[in-house]
């Protein structure tokens, strides 16, 4: 069987090193591209990022790679966003005023909360490795956590959270000063990852590896 | 509260994995490749790779370490050791860091912490501090690996260093390290008192129990270990239950 094909768009923001790699790692032919016409036709796409939102929206629209990104999510193609690229599948982030974001995923981006629960000072970013737990009642069968443990860490860094309007697109949370951070979303075929599968030592690579699958 | 860290430093001189003591008297531990992977494979949290002669010679081998450990070794790792300009580490950070650590050039200039903070973000830019005490609570900035004195107290720096926008603070006991005497707690606390950026305490980690000490007295939040990895006194996974079972918050691993 030929190496199942991952499409990562690069669009100048971030080091997409570490993500070739990982995806390499789990068996994956990996294309890098900036060309919407390649985006369209991909089987799997991952959409990662570091940096500020409005610079990535910036970004991506010059490139032309919004309504790319777009249709193939509206189309049912596998999309996967990292980071960054999980919180511009969202409506709208707050990061430096209101920015519209892709809009696959109904819901907005907001800051961390700079206290924890108990009103002590907490440390922004939010840079460590925390542990995924289910959000809600939802199951993690049949999705890119389904071979993940409750529990199992992974690698976290970011001042904003990915907050989906609809609770049922949130798969997994992680707490940071007891408040709930989603870390995992999902609508359809899309996820969003907070934290960084590339940088999360087995734990990750299992993601990776059911998405190369998926 | 995040997690502690466990991070593995790996002092590199050309090709080889190295150790001294108090930054000096170097010795060949091994391949820093085999090390890497073997932390990895026990569940380290982060890799530190300094080349300590870099900024001696103007020269950095670590390129290619870093290329070659980005293969097969999927948790974050810094880099530091000779990192002068924003294309220093752009490369570095291209090889398949994802962090840079500095010291010696941020001394020299300090807007090169602005300057990679703006380019990568603060999370990217970590300040690599070198103390040694000089005084009842006071410590003295050191460059070039322990080398150079320069006159700049300890805590004015970090204070400065974030403000410019270092995410994270990178603290190496020159009176500790390589000693295994336990880590200088009062330089810690120091530090941590005055920043809320996380601070790696590093130097000195002679037996497993040190790291609960400065992670308790010296509230740091990350731990550097070098010669009790390198030499097998004690496993990462030993490490992490120690911690665990004293009460620490360290991620689950296996």
């Amino acid at each position: 069987m030929a190496n199942p094909e991952i499409t990562v768009i690069d669009y100048g923001v971030g080091n997409l090193l570490s993500v070739q790699r990982g995806l390499e790692h789990c068996g994956a032919s990996v294309l890098l591209t900036s060309d919407p016409a390649q985006v369209r036709a991909a089987a799997r796409v991952v959409l990662p990022g570091v940096g500020a939102f409005s610079n990535a929206m910036t970004a991506l629209r010059e490139l032309g790679l919004v309504p790319a990104i777009q249709e193939i999510a509206a189309r049912g193609t596998p999309l996967l966003g990292i980071c960054l690229g999980m919180q511009l599948l969202l409506d709208e982030s707050d990061e430096f005023g209101l920015t519209a974001g892709l809009g696959i995923i109904p819901g907005r981006v907001v800051a961390i909360p700079v206290r924890t629960v108990q009103q002590e000072a907490q440390k922004i970013p939010h840079i460590g490795w925390n542990e995924l737990q289910p959000a809600g009642t939802s199951s993690w069968q049949k999705t890119m956590l389904e071979d993940v443990m409750f529990g199992e860490a992974v690698y976290f860094v970011h001042s904003f959270m990915a907050v989906p309007s609809d609770p049922a697109h949130r798969l997994a949370d992680c707490l940071y000063g007891g408040h709930r951070i989603p870390a995992v979303i999902g609508k359809g075929r899309t996820t969003g990852c907070q934290f960084h599968p590339e940088k999360s030592g087995e734990v990750g690579l299992k993601i990776l590896r059911r998405f190369c699958a998926s | 509260m995040a997690n502690i860290r466990l991070i593995a430093r790996l002092d590199i001189k050309g090709a080889n994995l190295i150790k001294g003591v108090h930054l000096e008297g170097l010795r060949v531990v091994g391949s820093p490749g085999e090390h890497a992977l073997r932390y990895y494979q026990q569940g380290i949290d982060e890799l530190l790779y300094m080349d300590c002669v870099a900024s001696l010679y103007g020269r950095n081998h670590l390129a290619e370490i870093v290329r070659s450990a980005a293969k097969d070794i999927f948790v974050p790792m810094t880099v530091g050791g000779g990192i002068r300009s924003v294309e220093d580490a752009t490369s570095i950070l291209r090889a398949g860091a994802d962090k840079v650590a500095i010291n010696t050039a941020a001394v020299a200039n300090p807007k090169l912490i602005t300057e990679v903070a703006r380019k990568f973000g603060s999370q990217c830019m970590v300040l690599s501090i070198e103390a040694k005490q000089v005084g009842m609570d006071r410590w003295e900035v050191y460059t070039d690996n322990g080398r150079e004195r320069t006159g700049i107290d300890v805590v004015d720096w970090v204070k400065r260093g974030v403000s410019n926008g270092a995410g994270e603070i990178l603290l190496t006991s020159v009176d500790r390290e390589g000693t295994r005497k336990g880590f200088d707690i009062p330089l810690v606390r120091a530090v941590t008192s005055e920043v809320s950026v996380p601070v790696i305490a590093s130097g000195g980690m002679g037996k497993t129990t040190d790291l609960l000490e400065v992670v308790r007295d010296g509230e740091a939040n990350a731990v550097a270990m070098a010669d009790i990895l390198h030499y097998g006194r004690a496993g990462v996974g030993e490490i992490r239950t120690l911690a665990r079972e004293a009460g620490l918050g360290v991620r689950r691993y296996g």
